[in-house]
């Protein structure tokens, strides 16, 4: 049987728009993903010892407040002080396109704007089942 | 460090691999059970249940607080339902205990239910065993939102805390289904509600009747707003107190052995049955079955019974 593959969906920073991050976490969980949904105005340190301990194998982060140069490069940078580099990092939000190879350079693994067909994001993290599976 | 250092010493990405071996069923979970075993006993394990929107969640974080306050380090297992149709889940109760997300002496793990009908997931126990191994003083198991037959709780904890609330509808239905006899300790949440002293009435009068003989013997009953943070300190006191209890009259013990006794018959007949399937070869044969039975040849019980005969003489000659 195929893993089940965890999911942590969070919000770093101050925004408190949710609606993207409830949205994705549904659509999640319809396509059998297990998601841990943590709420708005998270820390760092939150998110990646909430990642650690629900022994996640990604962690998407969800953003509209501009911040997300520092914060998404945060979370990956936390994750590996912790050691756990293994957890793969995407984004969503209003994101601009500019942004987006800086963002991957530093370890943010897929970046989905709005408007993104859930799809793609689904097509994404199967397409690290193989390395999931490996661990 | 081995693994099982790594776990007795509470390093979190060890605990952490742990839980996830046991939940997904690993080819190592055995083995791992098995090692941590002698390493805990010590815990106390609690059950939190009742009906969704009673404030589980909410409560749980303040008594995590409360306990943290005395220096006791806190597990927590919070179960959530996963969707019959995708098999996937919103774990979202720890939502509510993300004030604790930083702190070193709390770990909170989600538990997607994976089609396990007792209101917990299969795994929950085994995870009680890598958390208490872990060092965890207390251990809390915050349960599906309860109905009528997600009892299972009370097979895995020390106590149950069972969660009732104003405005559910007709109350006294929950008290006549059994749902009360669930319950160790009783508590009625959202206490700041018109309807709360009703509710605490009702609870009275089943429990009064219940132990009409031995008034010593009822169960607590605390009100709290966990929302407000009221009434969690004497609910605390409640609790503590009836442990002492458990503990003075050898019901905790009694009950520990009890639940030992339950995983032992449980694990016989998974062994018993894993081997049985295995010789039988009951996959690869079970269409075959069905078309005997379906052809009028063989009847259905004796049909197995036959296979199981075969099976035990065989066993025998070996």
């Amino acid at each position: 049987m195929a893993k089940t593959i965890r999911i942590l969906v969070a919000k770093p920073g101050l925004d408190g728009h949710d609606r993207g991050a409830k949205y994705i976490a549904r659509a999640l969980k319809d396509a059998g993903y297990e998601v841990i949904y943590t709420g708005i105005r998270q820390s760092i340190q939150a998110i990646v010892k909430t990642a650690i301990q629900e022994d996640v194998d990604f962690i998407g982060l969800s953003l509209l407040s501009g911040a997300h140069n520092e914060l998404f490069p945060g979370v990956v940078d936390a994750l590996k002080k912790e050691g756990a580099e293994d957890i793969i990092v995407f984004g969503g939000g209003v994101i601009p396109e500019d942004d987006i190879p800086g963002l991957k350079t530093r370890g943010v693994e897929a970046v989905f704007t709005p408007g993104t067909p859930i799809q793609d994001v689904i097509d994404f993290i199967e397409a690290q089942r193989p390395r999931i599976e490996s661990r | 460090m081995n693994r099982i250092d790594s776990i007795r010493a509470g390093e979190l990405r060890a605990v952490a691999r742990a839980l996830t071996c046991v939940e997904n069923d690993s080819g190592s979970r055995e083995a791992l059970i098995d090692e941590l075993f002698p390493l805990g006993g010590r815990a106390l394990v609690w059950g939190v249940t009742g009906a969704p929107g009673s404030g589980k969640s909410t409560l749980v974080d303040r008594l995590i607080t409360r306990l943290r306050g005395r220096g006791s380090r806190v597990g927590v297992i919070a179960v959530d339902p996963s969707s019959p149709f995708s098999g996937g889940a919103i774990l979202g109760d720890r939502l509510r205990m993300q004030s604790h997300a930083e702190d070193e002496g709390v770990f909170i793990r989600s538990m997607a239910s994976r089609g396990y009908l007792g209101g917990v997931s299969g795994a929950t126990g085994d995870a009680v065993r890598v958390l208490d191994a872990a060092g965890f003083d207390y251990i809390i198991i915050e349960t599906i939102g309860v109905g009528q037959t997600e009892i299972e709780v009370m097979g895995l904890s020390d106590l149950v805390l069972l969660i009732l609330v104003p405005g559910m509808g007709d109350e006294i239905q929950a008290l006549k289904a059994g749902v009360m006899e669930i319950g160790d300790l009783f508590v009625i949440n959202k206490s700041d509600k018109d309807e709360a002293r009703k509710i605490r009435a009702e609870v009275d009068y089943v429990l009064d009747m219940k132990y009409a003989e031995n008034p010593q013997d009822k169960n607590p009953v605390a009100m709290t707003a966990a929302a407000l943070d009221q009434g969690v300190d004497d609910l605390l006191e409640a609790i503590d107190a009836y442990t002492e209890k458990l503990r003075s009259s050898g019901r905790l013990e009694k009950r520990r052995r009890d639940r030992l006794s339950a995983e032992i018959h449980r694990i016989l007949a998974e062994k018993i049955e894993s081997q049985v399937r295995g010789w039988l070869r009951v996959d690869e044969r079970t269409q075959q079955w069905v078309d005997a039975i379906l052809d009028g040849v063989h009847p259905p019980y004796r049909f197995i019974q036959k296979q199981l005969d075969s099976f035990f003489r065989e066993a025998k000659v070996r």
